[in-house]
């Protein structure tokens, strides 16, 4: 599908909203700066069920293989604020400004202590989900796009983001037969009905529409997620290894172990 | 409400509660980093000291739309006066004083509702150091702004981070047009000039209401 051609610097009026890989996307953190850390941020994006952790599990293995330092993180599992958005989902007393804030808090525990450390010390961080995820969620629940644009300000735009695409039957299918719905993924405090099963298939539709639309605001290389997993763990491997070919070429990276 | 610790603004607030109440005005307070949705989260943070100024930015944010939602907003539709001990001005001052980007933590709060009134309770930072030591208030890791290193004696680094915060509430004076008290006066005396600052949004109030009863 897409080509490694993307985010390239200073590609002539090719400025998107998606940052310079590597850099924050807009005022950052003041009092960290990150200008050319040696490791590369690397995001599986996509919805429930299109086996965003089987592939990261197996991209982790091969890259470890070629002597690649690997680091996993995802989404809402920082030790300080899990508790409190367990607890907050749970007791359903989250409205959509807070449930906002609450990853964002999360996602800055994470940057600060996993993403920024293990960039500075060449990893490649493997991130199950990114700020997409939040971004996706906050424009179904209509919270206004440049406001969270601007949260997330602090964020750093990874050097590949990979969206791993699956239709709206295939999606309520997958997630039917994994976990079956839950009040949040089905959007029940949206409101939009009282049928549980409208409701989901309502809520699914409108965010794989949010990661549509964000596909080319952000430069996400999209795949057919819902071909066989070795199929496109080949996909993902041939377009890692082609970037990380080309980034040690230009620059010292995280580069593979070689047997001189 | 606005000012460092030991500015006097939490007497003053309950003595002009006390006023408005008196007077007949329903008044609701709601205090700065007081809901219960990210009490847990603030609590095992700074236990662990493991908050950072991102982290504490956002936390506060995020208790302040908690707050906003359900302390503010809707006292405010009933017609109630709230008083907000603390408001986003004291994000803007702090954060920004930890190191988080001025524009950044203004954006972060443009979901507030903008104040009818804000007073800000200025003091130099000798005489705030002064009242908190006379009432033997034992200086929090975070309020003394010990996170960032600065000092590790607490004294010493509560003057050199509220030092950084006053300079930034100084520019939140024109940014934001806030009502400056000078809170080294004693209390009865800024009472009165807070009291005269507040009736003249009460005026306009009862107008209002007269008004309403005619039509």
């Amino acid at each position: 599908m897409t080509s490694g051609s993307m985010n390239l610097p200073d590609a002539d009026g090719g400025t998107d909203g998606g940052g310079k890989p590597g850099h924050y996307y807009s005022y950052g953190i003041p009092y960290l700066s990150i200008g050319n850390y040696p490791g590369k941020l690397i995001a599986i994006e996509g919805t429930d069920g299109v086996g965003r952790s089987t592939q990261i599990t197996l991209l982790r293995e091969w890259l470890e293989v070629q002597g690649y330092g690997v680091i996993e993180t995802g989404w809402t599992r920082s030790e300080l604020m899990s508790p409190t958005i367990d607890l907050a989902k749970s007791s359903n007393t989250l409205n959509k400004l807070t449930f906002v804030l609450l990853y964002a808090t999360d996602f800055a525990d994470r940057l600060e202590k996993e993403i920024i450390p293990a960039l500075k010390a060449g990893f490649i961080v493997l991130s199950d989900r990114y700020i997409f995820t939040a971004l996706a969620r906050a424009g179904v629940r209509g919270v206004d796009r440049t406001w969270i644009r601007n949260l997330y300000g602090f964020g750093i735009a990874p050097h590949l983001v990979f969206y791993l695409r699956i239709d709206e039957k295939t999606l309520i299918r997958r997630v039917l037969q994994s976990r079956g719905m839950d009040y949040w993924e089905s959007g029940m405090d949206m409101k939009l009905g009282d049928d549980i099963y409208e409701s989901f298939r309502a809520y699914q539709r409108q965010l794989l529409k949010e990661y549509g639309s964000m596909a080319d605001e952000f430069g996400f290389r999209v795949l057919d997620a819902r071909r066989k997993v070795d199929v496109i763990q080949d996909e993902l491997r041939r377009q890692i290894a082609a970037f990380l070919a080309e980034s040690e070429t230009l620059s010292p990276g995280p580069a593979a172990l070689r047997v001189e | 409400m606005e000012g460092i610790d030991g500015s006097g603004k939490t007497t003053q607030l309950a003595l002009l509660a006390k006023w408005l109440s008196a007077a007949g005005h329903p008044v609701f307070q709601t205090e700065w980093n007081s809901s219960a949705l990210v009490k847990a989260a603030t609590k095992t943070g700074k236990k662990k000291n493991a908050l950072t100024p991102m982290t504490f930015s956002l936390l506060h944010a995020t208790d302040f739309a908690d707050r906003l939602l359900y302390n503010i907003i809707p006292p405010l539709k009933a017609g109630m006066i709230v008083l907000a001990d603390r408001y986003t001005y004291t994000a803007f001052a702090r954060d920004v004083a930890r190191g988080v980007d001025r524009r950044w933590v203004r954006e972060l709060y443009s979901f507030a509702v903008k104040p009818d009134l804000a007073v800000y309770f200025r003091v130099p930072i000798d005489v705030s150091v002064d009242r908190l030591m006379a009432r033997r208030v034992k200086l929090k890791f975070y309020e003394a702004g010990m996170d960032m290193g600065w000092s590790s004696n607490a004294l010493e680094s509560f003057r050199i981070f509220q030092g950084k915060v006053l300079d930034e509430y100084d520019r939140l004076v024109d940014e934001f047009g806030l009502s400056v008290v000078n809170a080294v006066g004693s209390i009865t005396d800024q009472q009165r000039v807070f009291r005269r600052l507040v009736s003249q949004h009460l005026e306009i109030s009862h107008n209002d209401e007269r008004i309403d009863e005619s039509a």
